[in-house]
C-alpha cells in the first residue's frame, strides 16, 4: 500500500518496521514529528525527555539492553546530545542504534544553521542522508541493520525540506520486536580510560570496515546519462540537481554522508570533465574531494549561507535563468508574530514599560524581540536566558540587578534553565527569571513536557512543581503571576526587580491555541477611545491603525480580553457572540 | 505528464497546511507521483506560509521554484503579491481578497498596498471574497475548503473523488460545514 507520508512521518514508520522498541527524544523544528508519529505504533515505547542528552542517554541504555533504539532531534539539539553520543561511538552498541538529527538550511525555525555532516566525522559514526520519505523509511532501516553490522550508532541526517515534505511511500509488514539477550560486558560498555583505550582502536579498525562499506553499498549509486557534466549530491540537493539538470547531467547521488566512498568519486570525477558537488551549508564533501587532489566546482559558486534551489543549480551549470513575473510596488514583509491571545504579550508588554535588559530563550516567546514589543536583549540558546543573565549581572555590576530579567518557557526551563538558576543562587546571583508557564511546549506544536503532568501519549503523571522546584534551589523570593493582569503583573515584576538576590516569577496562562483554552466573544473599540495608542503597544495582530484610530479585526481576535485590561480608559469591551 | 505545480500560500493559521494534505492525497489516489513541502514552526505563527504541491509522473524536487506554479492559491491578497514571481507563463492565480494586516502594516510603518489585484497584471486571475462564503457555509475556518472547492472546478478531477478525500480527512462532526463550504467555492462565478 502507498501513503502519502512527511519524511519525519516515514522515519518513524521506518522505525517501527525494523523493530524499534525504545524512542526518546527532546521537541525540535523540523524533527520533532519523527518522536510524535512513533506514538502511533503500540508496540514503541516514546518518550519525550527533559532534553536530549537525557533522550540519548535513554536510548543508549536501551541498547545496551539489546532492544533497537532510537533518538531524534534537531541539529542544535545534537550540540546537547553530543556528550553520550561521543561515548557511544566507543562503546558501540546492543541492539541498533540510531541519532536522527535534523538541520535546518535557511532557518526556517532556528537560531543558527549548523552544519551537523560535521559531527559525523567528529564522532566516527556513519552518517545516512535521505532525500524523499520512501527514502527516509528505506535509510532508517538500513540504518539500524548497519548499527547492529557495525557495531556503531548511526546518524541519520535530514534537512527540514525532507522532514517536512510529504512523498509516497510503500509500507511494509514490521519485522519482529527482538531483544538481544543482555550480557554484562565492561570492557565495552564501561568507559573508564583502561577500557576505552581498547576501544578507540576498535573505533579505527570499524572505520575502515565502513569505508570499505561505503563503495559498496546501494545507498550510494551512480546515474549516467553519457553528459560530460557529473554531479555530487545527497538529500534534498540531488532532487533540485534532478529538477533543474534532468538527462543534461550524470548524476554520484550519495546517501552514505561518512565515510565518504573515495574511489568512487575519484572515478567519477575521472570520468567527468567538469563535477559540481550540490551541497547546502558547509563544503564538506568538496573539501573531502580537494583533499583527495579533485578539481570540483561547489562554493566557488554557490553560497554557504541558506538553502540551494533548482533554478539556482540550472542558472550556475547551465547559464540558463527562469522567466519571472514581478509585481510592481512595495510587497511589506509579514515576519511572524505571537498569536492572539497569546499569554507572552502581556508579560512582554509589561518588560517593554518597565524598560527592563532582558535575556532571552528559545520558544514562541522568542518573538518578544520583535516590534514593537522589542523586549529582549538577548537569545541564544536553550536555557542561556538565565545563565546569561547571571553573566550580565555580574559583569555590569552596579544596578543592573534590579533592571535585568530572563524569560523562558516551561519546558525549556526544565530542559536546562534549572542549572543556571541553580549557579544564580550558589554563586550569590540576582536578578528575576520569569518562567512563562503557558502549559505546554509551544513553538514545535504542543508536545506535553514535565511541568504538564501528562505523558506523550498523553496518560497522566506525576507533574513538575515549579514553585517547588525554585524554592528547592534555594529561591527564596517565588510567586505566581498572571500576565494578562497587566496591573498586578507589572506589580509584581516591580517588587521582584528591587529584591537583591535573585527571584522567580512564574508567569502563569495557557497558550492561547490549546483545545482546552476556549476564550469567547470579541473585543471591541468603543468611542471611549482617546487614540493614546497603548493597546497598539501590545502588538496584538487583530488591533490595527485605520485611518488615525485603533481598531480591531473581527477575523483575528479570538476575546483574549488583554488589550481591555491594557486600555487605561476603559474604551475597549468585550462583546460576547449573540 | 510534465509535472503540475500548484502553491498555496497565506497567513500562519488560515488553514493552508490542511489545504495542502487534502490536495496531495487527492492526487496520490488519482494515481499521480505527489510530493508536498509544509512549513512547521516559528513561520506558522502568523507569518506568510507556502506550501507546494506537486504531482506528474515522477517528481523530483518537493519545491516549487521562481516561474514554476501552474496555479497559486492565495488564501490572502498580500500574500498572492508576494507569491507572483513563483507563476508560471500562463499561470493561473486564484485569490481570497480578505486582508490580514502585516505587523509593518499594523505598527503603521508602510500601508497595506493598494490595488493589488491590478499589479497581478496579464496573469489569469480570480478573485473572490472566500471569507463571506465560509461564514455563508457556518465558519469563518472554511475558507480552505472554499478555496479548494474554486480549485477543484478549475481542473479535470471528478468532483465526486474531491469530495471523497475532503470528507475523508476533515473530522465527521464537520462533514456538512466543509461540504456546504466546497459546494460554495465549486459554484463561485465571477
Amino acid at each position: 500500500m502507498k501513503k502519502l507520508l512527511l519524511g519525519n512521518a516515514a522515519v518513524a514508520r521506518g522505525a517501527y518496521e525494523a523493530g524499534v522498541k525504545v524512542v526518546s527524544s527532546y521537541p525540535g523544528t523540523p524533527s520533532t514529528e519523527i518522536t510524535e508519529c512513533c506514538t502511533q505504533y503500540e508496540r514503541i515505547y516514546c518518550e519525550w525527555a527533559p532534553n536530549e542528552k537525557v533522550a540519548a542517554e535513554t536510548a543508549v541504555g536501551a541498547s545496551i539492553m539489546g532492544a533497537r533504539a532510537m533518538s531524534c532531534c534537531k541539529h542544535v539539539g545534537l550540540n546537547v546530545m553530543a556528550d553520550p553520543v561521543f561515548t557511544a561511538s566507543y562503546t558501540g552498541v546492543g541492539g541498533g542504534l540510531v541519532f536522527a538529527v535534523a538541520d535546518d538550511p535557511g532557518m526556517h525555525s532556528s537560531q543558527n544553521e549548523q552544519d551537523s555532516r560535521h559531527y559525523a566525522a567528529a564522532a566516527k559514526l556513519p552518517m545516512l542522508e535521505p532525500s524523499d520519505s520512501a527514502e527516509c523509511k528505506a535509510f532508517t532501516k538500513l540504518a539500524f541493520a548497519i548499527s547492529e553490522k557495525y557495531d556503531t550508532p548511526v546518524f541519520l541526517r535530514l534537512t527540514t525540506r525532507v522532514a517536512h515534505s510529504q512523498s509516497a511511500v510503500e509500507l511494509s509488514d514490521p519485522d519482529e520486536q527482538t531483544v538481544k539477550p543482555y550480557e554484562k560486558d565492561a570492557g565495552k560498555f564501561v568507559m573508564v580510560p583502561a577500557n576505552a583505550i581498547k576501544r578507540h582502536v576498535v573505533v579505527e579498525a570499524r572505520t575502515e570496515k565502513l569505508k570499505a562499506l561505503a563503495e559498496t553499498t546501494p545507498l550510494n549509486f551512480l546515474q549516467t546519462n553519457g553528459s560530460g557534466i557529473g554531479v555530487i549530491a545527497a538529500g534534498v540537493t540531488y532532487t533540485y540537481a534532478r529538477e533543474a539538470l534532468g538527462n543534461r547531467a550524470d548524476y554520484l547521488k550519495l546517501g552514505m554522508l561518512w565515510p565518504l566512498p573515495e574511489k568512487l568519486i575519484k572515478d567519477f570525477c575521472a570520468a567527468h570533465e567538469t563535477v559540481y558537488v550540490l551541497e547546502e551549508l558547509d563544503p564538506v564533501i568538496e573539501t573531502h574531494c580537494k583533499a583527495l587532489g579533485l578539481d570540483v566546482r561547489g562554493k566557488d559558486l554557490f553560497s554557504m549561507c541558506g538553502e540551494y534551489s533548482p533554478n539556482g543549480i540550472k542558472t550556475a551549470v547551465t547559464g540558463e535563468t527562469a522567466q519571472v513575473f514581478a509585481a510592481a510596488g512595495e510587497t511589506p514583509v509579514r515576519p511572524p508574530v505571537m498569536c492572539p491571545g497569546c499569554p507572552h504579550r502581556g508579560t512582554f508588554y509589561v518588560l517593554k514599560k518597565l524598560g527592563l535588559t532582558v535575556s532571552g530563550d528559545i520558544g514562541c516567546y522568542t518573538l518578544g524581540a520583535a516590534p514593537p514589543l522589542s523586549s529582549i536583549d538577548s537569545t541564544i540558546c536553550m536555557g542561556a536566558s538565565v545563565s546569561a543573565a547571571h553573566g550580565m549581572i555580574k559583569a555590569a555590576g552596579g544596578d543592573l540587578k534590579h533592571k535585568c530579567v530572563s524569560v523562558i518557557g516551561d519546558s525549556t526551563f526544565i530542559h536546562s534553565g534549572i542549572t543556571g538558576l541553580i549557579n544564580t543562587v550558589y554563586n550569590k546571583g540576582a536578578g528575576t527569571v520569569i518562567i512563562l508557564d503557558n502549559s505546554i511546549t509551544g513553538m514545535t506544536g504542543h508536545q506535553d513536557n514535565p511541568t504538564t503532568g501528562k505523558t506523550i501519549r498523553g496518560e497522566a503523571t506525576k507533574q513538575v512543581d515549579l514553585e517547588l522546584l525554585c524554592k528547592a534551589v534555594g529561591v527564596e523570593h517565588v510567586r505566581v503571576a498572571d500576565p494578562f493582569d497587566v496591573k498586578a503583573f507589572e506589580k509584581a515584576v516591580k517588587e521582584e526587580t528591587a529584591r537583591d538576590d535573585v527571584s522567580v516569577i512564574i508567569a502563569q496562562r495557557p497558550c492561547a491555541l490549546l483545545k482546552t483554552v476556549k476564550y469567547t466573544g470579541r473585543c471591541e473599540i468603543t468611542d471611549k477611545c482617546r487614540k493614546c495608542m497603548m493597546c497598539m503597544k501590545a502588538g496584538c495582530p487583530a488591533i490595527s491603525l485605520k485611518s488615525g484610530s485603533p481598531k480591531i479585526d473581527p477575523t483575528q481576535c479570538n476575546g483574549c480580553g488583554l488589550c481591555v485590561n491594557v486600555c487605561p480608559f476603559g474604551a475597549i469591551e468585550k462583546k460576547e457572540d449573540a | 505528464m510534465k509535472t503540475k505545480n500548484i502553491m498555496i500560500v497565506g497567513v500562519g493559521g488560515q488553514g493552508t497546511l490542511l489545504a495542502s494534505r487534502i490536495l496531495g492525497n487527492l492526487l496520490l489516489n488519482e494515481g499521480y507521483d505527489v510530493k508536498v513541502s509544509e512549513v512547521h514552526g516559528m513561520s506558522q505563527r502568523g507569518g506568510s506560509v507556502v506550501t507546494y504541491v506537486r504531482s506528474g509522473d515522477d517528481v523530483s524536487a518537493p519545491i516549487i521554484d521562481k516561474g514554476q506554479a501552474d496555479v497559486i492559491l492565495a488564501f490572502e491578497l498580500l500574500e498572492a503579491k508576494r507569491a507572483l514571481p513563483y507563476l508560471a507563463p500562463g499561470g493561473k492565480i486564484i485569490v481570497n481578497t480578505q486582508q490580514i494586516d502585516p505587523m509593518p502594516v499594523i505598527m503603521g510603518s508602510t500601508g497595506y498596498p493598494d490595488g493589488i489585484l491590478e499589479t497581478l497584471g496579464a496573469a489569469d486571475v480570480t478573485a473572490l471574497d472566500a471569507l463571506s462564503l465560509a461564514r455563508e457555509a457556518g465558519s469563518a475556518k472554511a475558507v480552505n475548503v472554499v478555496l479548494l472547492g474554486v480549485l477543484a472546478k478549475t481542473g479535470d478531477i471528478a468532483r465526486e473523488k474531491w469530495e471523497e478525500t475532503l470528507l475523508a480527512t476533515v473530522p465527521a462532526k464537520f462533514t456538512e460545514l466543509n461540504r456546504r463550504a466546497f459546494d460554495l467555492g465549486y459554484h463561485y462565478t465571477d
